[in-house]
């Protein structure tokens, strides 16, 4: 009797072991298949913009470099590119709303990865890096300058570089110091006196600055993390070993992250963005004037005239479908911002389109109760996330930053 | 030599007890939604025409923009020219529409429209809509992509 006790216990004992899972592996096929497709190795290789052809000339990289941190590049010349995209700190500077010469309603974006964008800005008010380029020029809180004094700095300051790479300068010499369709009244007015050929040369050294500026840009890229060095292991079969090796935590929150909570529905691909518009009701800052996001930047877009179907792109239309199809109206673009992406995205807080939420955890215990939009519908839904599961996803994000 | 025939005993019942506990196990998992009808050629909704939809160039990639052919022909196999094609869509289990907006942008002869600006930004199940109103009349198709 003893021994048949014994024999049925250890019979019992395999039978759980077959189904209770010791050999089962933490992931199944669609899981891995999900996660292979987030890695930084299956990043393609930056496509050529041949709406810039000077993107990948390097000459236009190194000055686009030097414009990028050059504080004379503004009105008052304390404000570059840098003031607010910084360097050390992934490009961006760590405020709820960026300030240059005056305080942004948006928060500064970081800029891995910045050239595979379809679109730019939040609400991607911009179509192509140059075009973007030339926005925080002339916007009165960011560099606050103006094109006419931009095309006279550049003469005088980087005029044989500038011609080396785009040819001769224009004859700026009865271009006014200051002038700009967009400027103040009195830089309207000086537009406005000027010819059509006369505005027609200071567009195009202002576009070229832009193309300078975005040709130093591509070369900004998401550099690998954790997450990428386990990626790798778990495709290959190998086991992950030392840093590359995730916690129970970070493996229940990349679970979460690609099953029940459904991040990678929007954070998808290597770079964790879908490149598109979403509602996801992330309220309004305090104390900032409406932002209706999406809605408000399609005939912004449209209108600029240093977009894709304007005179100013080098190359075909061909290189316009982005901006020929895109959704033009409907419910689903109000208060829709751009997907960000989340590579080094826990060592840079705070969060969202104006910096409404301080912490990752903020974020999670968002997600989790998904509350309506202020306008539009979000298409966010309650998660219900419990507290170890919220901690969960935010250890899994940070394994996008080491 | 009878206590040999009672292992051999309780070890069939340890094996019948194992087998039902694994498809219990197996009946209880989650069962999977209907799937959608993902054919690539359909009759439309009246059956005015026999519709076909394709990527262009064979491969459906997320998160770019592709074009694809949709052709039509008629009940009894002409093609249909001339149509006037307009698309609609989105995801049925996220309630959100199309991330672009695809429109009809070619006539390649042999009933075949080109229709550009497909994005497809996540994976899951998608539809498309078109309605397509030619010389014999008007009608719509969906087709539902799933990746
Ligand atoms: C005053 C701070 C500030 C300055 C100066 C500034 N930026 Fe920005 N940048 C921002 C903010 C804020 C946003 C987001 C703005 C929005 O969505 O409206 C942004 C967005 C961007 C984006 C879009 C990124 C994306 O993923 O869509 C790029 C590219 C960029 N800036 C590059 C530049 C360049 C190049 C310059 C210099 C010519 C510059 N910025 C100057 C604050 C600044
Ligand atoms: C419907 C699409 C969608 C889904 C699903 C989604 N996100 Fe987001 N996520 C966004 C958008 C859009 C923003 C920016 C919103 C804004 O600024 O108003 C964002 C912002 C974020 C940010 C802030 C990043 C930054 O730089 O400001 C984090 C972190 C984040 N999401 C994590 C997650 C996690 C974790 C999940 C799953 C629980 C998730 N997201 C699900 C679209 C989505």
């Amino acid at each position: 009797m003893r021994r048949l006790t014994s024999v049925a216990c250890l019979l019992a004992l395999a039978a759980l072991a077959l189904l209770g899972g010791c050999g089962e592996p933490q992931f199944n096929d669609a899981e891995k298949k999900t996660i292979a497709s987030l890695a930084l190795n299956t990043l393609p290789s930056l496509k050529p913009d041949t709406t810039n052809q000077y993107a990948d000339a390097p000459a236009a990289a190194a000055l686009g470099s030097t414009l990028f941190f050059d504080v004379g590049m503004s009105r008052d010349g304390t404000v570059s590119c840098s003031t607010c995209h910084k360097i050390d700190r992934q490009f961006q500077d760590d405020l709820p709303q960026a300030v240059g010469v005056g305080r942004t309603n948006r928060r500064t974006m970081p800029l891995a990865g910045v050239a595979r964008n379809p679109w730019f800005f939040w609400d991607g008010r911009r179509d192509s890096l140059w075009a973007q380029a030339l926005t925080p020029l002339e916007n009165p809180l960011e560099q606050a300058g103006n094109r006419a004094a931009f095309a006279h700095y550049i003469e005088k300051r980087f005029g044989e570089r500038y011609e080396r790479i785009f040819g001769p300068l224009p004859d700026l010499s009865t271009v006014p110091a200051n002038a700009s369709p967009l400027g103040t009244d009195a830089e309207k007015a000086a537009w406005n006196a000027m010819s059509a050929a006369q505005q027609d040369d200071v567009n195009r050294v202002y576009a070229n600055i832009g193309k300078a500026i975005a040709a130093f840009e591509r070369s900004i890229e998401p550099q690998q993390t954790r997450f990428d060095r386990f990626a790798i292991d778990l495709a290959t079969g190998a086991k992950p070993e030392g840093d590359a090796a995730f916690s129970p935590e970070e493996i229940l929150g990349l679970k979460l992250f690609i099953g029940k909570a459904n991040c990678v529905s929007c954070h998808n691909g290597p770079r964790f963005t879908d490149n598109a518009f979403h509602n996801t009701g992330v309220p309004p800052a305090d104390g900032l004037p409406p932002d209706r996001g999406r809605v408000d930047a399609v005939a912004q877009v449209q209108a600029d005239p240093f977009n894709c179907f304007g005179k100013f792109r080098d190359g075909d239309e061909s290189a316009c479908r982005e901006l020929r199809f895109m959704v033009k109206d409907g419910p689903q673009i109000m208060r829709a911002y751009k997907t960000p992406s989340l590579r080094g995205a826990a060592d840079r807080p705070p969060y969202m389109h104006a910096g409404q939420f301080a912490t990752l955890d903020e974020v999670m215990a968002h997600y989790s109760k998904a509350p309506p939009s202020v306008e539009g519908g979000s298409e966010v839904h309650p998660l219900d996330l419990s507290e170890r599961e919220r901690a969960a996803l935010v250890a899994f994000v940070k394994t996008l930053s080491d | 030599m009878a206590s040999i025939w009672r292992y051999i005993l309780a070890g069939l019942g340890l094996a019948a007890l194992l087998v039902g506990i694994v498809a219990a196990v197996y009946l209880m998992l989650p069962q999977p939604a209907p799937a959608p009808d993902i054919s690539r050629s359909k009759s439309t909704a009246n059956g005015l025409f026999v519709a076909s939809f394709e990527p262009e160039r064979g491969v459906i990639r997320q998160g770019e923009l592709q074009s694809w052919l949709l052709t039509l022909k008629t009940a009894a196999g002409a093609p249909v020219e001339g149509a006037a094609i307009t698309v609609s869509g989105g995801m049925p289990q996220h309630d959100h529409g199309l991330p672009t907006s695809p429109q009809a942008t070619d006539y390649l002869g042999d009933g075949r429209y080109r229709i550009d600006g497909i994005k497809f930004t996540m994976s899951g199940w998608w539809q498309l809509r078109f309605a397509i109103s030619a010389a014999v009349g008007s009608d719509s198709v969906v087709f539902n992509i799933v990746l």
